[in-house]
């Protein structure tokens, strides 16, 4: 099993993002689950979403606390929030931010090869003309992880964001996807 | 073919298979996306039904008790505040015996005010004479529902059915569920057949006067029929078996049970926990178990006894607490082990109360403490320094 943990701020679409990464997974014939760690959903506030993918049905409902990839998604919380807290061994982070690994000032030490960045507010802004980098995030996720396909991600983006709105951010995840790919090489 | 739904969905989507004629609700956290998906439902014309707004918790039990006095098949939900705003109402849905279901999406009351899971606003609803189902996941909340209007509406039964389940935890998950093929439904909930019903042709009165010679006799038939209930609940889980093909307990469930000398009884979500942390002791050649109560009213204790028979220690779970006297669950477990020669040693764990997550190391640590000493930390994983030290 594979345990994800997110963390952004309420107005970003964590649990959207949540939501389309076990769409996507589903889909791709994995068994999935996604929940939300509310917290009153004020519009900055932090919150914390969990994603678990399996091979085989999913019982536990707790919160994640050995993560095997951490996605943030906004990076003002690094300095507030331990993210890294109880990472697993190899365990890699995907950050939205302008910065460069060596650039960022997590509470706790991490390799900076474990860590790839992504600008996916300006990529979403570009693209979809909000600020709103989820689908984007999505899509980076699948580029630097390969645990779910981004033909998966794009279906789910546009079902659950129907129209162009939907359009528009597939586009968005596609891209952030092709650049963690351009990335490697 | 299973979809990939939040719970809320899948609960509509299986109330909407259903069939009832009249919904009524208010919206509450964490509900609202059940009946906002029903409302729905209705306004695109996918389910035919009245969706009737209401100002408040206690209109929307009024107005499903008045539409089931008249035959028609009910639907509401709700939580916590809404729950106890609502339970004037729920008295009188059992007393005058209307097969009402309703589903409590469970969640903390207030002060202080918490939107989040636990289990006291139900508890709270316990003697009031509905029979209570409480599910593990989505899919068995979505199957219960189904096996809710079925127990309900049997002539033996006629009483009102909520299902709990776990605020968040279920209602906000995604996670797999299979959907219900509306052939099967219909086989096995056909449409709702009243026997006595308002009409203006025939008048009757539904929860009149009653004087002190006739009252202790109308509580003793709902208490009697909430007993023979259980009969009913086994044949009804019985039947979905062969409906569905899928289920597993009825009134409970057992997990590796049979070789155990240590089980846990608990309610809800958190058994999908337990159940990870049981194959864990097990894959170490640790004897551990647990029993599933899925129906908490009618209260299985003849059944509990016969699951835990043998077993030494029982260590009982509950996301809720009677202030002044302590656990609740526990004490009925307890109740039913009385006056047999030998009892196992019992102790009440209080957990996960307003929300709080309930790691497996928690959990572990309830057994291992408890299997080695005594271990009765009734309240588990307090914070001492927000008591002061204390």
């Amino acid at each position: 099993m594979k345990e994800i943990r997110m963390h952004g701020r309420g107005g970003q679409g964590s649990f959207a993002a949540a939501e389309i990464l076990a769409v996507a997974a589903f889909e791709d014939g994995k068994i999935s689950q996604a929940f939300p760690s509310f917290g009153s959903e004020r519009m900055g506030a932090p919150v914390q979403t969990f994603v678990r993918l399996s091979d085989r049905k999913i019982r536990s409902r707790n919160h994640i606390y050995e993560p095997d990839y951490v996605i943030i998604m906004d990076p003002t919380l690094i300095v507030d929030i331990d993210v890294l807290k109880g990472m697993k061994s190899g365990g890699l982070v995907l950050v939205n931010t302008e910065k460069k690994p060596e650039e960022l000032k997590f509470k706790s030490e991490l390799d900076f090869d474990r860590i790839r960045v992504i600008p996916a507010t300006r990529i979403a802004r570009e693209i979809t003309g909000k600020a709103i980098p989820n689908a984007v995030m999505m899509g980076a996720f699948a580029g630097f992880t390969k645990e779910v396909s981004i033909a998966a991600i794009k279906r789910a983006v546009m079902e659950r964001f129907p129209g162009k709105v939907g359009e528009l951010n597939a586009e968005g995840a596609k891209k952030a996807y092709s650049m963690m790919k351009e990335g490697e090489k | 073919m299973e979809k990939l739904w939040e719970g809320s969905r899948a609960i509509a989507e299986t109330i909407k298979m259903c069939r009832p004629k009249v919904i009524s609700a208010y919206p509450i956290t964490p509900q609202t996306h059940i009946v906002e998906s029903l409302s729905q439902l209705a306004a695109d014309g996918d389910l035919v039904a009245e969706f009737i707004n209401v100002e408040s918790e206690h209109s929307a039990a009024s107005v499903v008790l008045g539409a089931s006095a008249t035959g028609a098949r009910t639907y509401t939900a709700t939580t916590s505040q809404g729950l106890l705003l609502m339970l004037e109402v729920l008295y009188n849905i059992a007393g005058m015996r209307l097969p009402v279901v309703m589903t409590c999406a469970n969640r903390a009351v207030s002060a202080p005010l918490s939107i989040w899971n636990d289990q006291q606003d139900s508890f709270t609803a316990r003697d009031s004479g509905w029979i209570q189902l409480y599910a593990e996941d989505s899919q068995e909340a979505c199957d219960l529902h189904l096996m809710a209007y079925r127990i309900a509406e049997d002539k033996r039964i006629m009483l009102p059915v909520m299902v709990c389940l776990d605020g968040f935890f279920i209602s906000h998950t995604f996670e797999p569920v299979e959907p219900f093929e509306e052939e099967n439904v219909k086989q096995f909930l056909p449409d709702y057949q009243p026997l006595h019903y308002l009409t203006p042709k025939n008048p009757l009165t539904f929860g009149s006067f009653a004087e002190p010679d006739k009252y202790t006799e109308a509580r003793y038939i709902i208490h009697r029929t909430l007993e023979e209930s259980k009969m009913v609940i086994r044949e009804t889980a019985e039947d979905f078996k062969k409906v569905f093909g899928r289920g597993g307990g009825d009134l409970v469930e057992d997990y590796f049970l049979e070789d155990a000398d240590f089980a846990f009884v608990a309610m809800g979500s958190i058994i999908g926990s337990l159940k990870d942390l049981v194959d864990k002791l097990r894959e170490k050649g640790e004897k551990v178990g647990i029993l599933k109560i899925i129906s908490f009213r009618p209260f299985p204790g003849k059944e509990i006894t016969t699951a835990l028979e043998g077993i030494e220690k029982i260590a009982v779970l509950e996301k809720a607490v009677s202030l002044g006297s302590g656990g609740i669950l526990v004490k009925e477990v307890k109740e039913s082990f009385y006056g047999r020669k030998k009892t196992p040693q019992i102790n009440g764990f209080i957990v996960g109360l307003g929300g709080r997550d309930i790691p497996q190391d928690s959990l572990e640590n309830i057994y291992r403490e408890f299997h080695q000493g005594s271990g009765d930390a009734s309240f588990v994983d307090l914070n001492y320094e927000l008591l002061g030290g204390k």
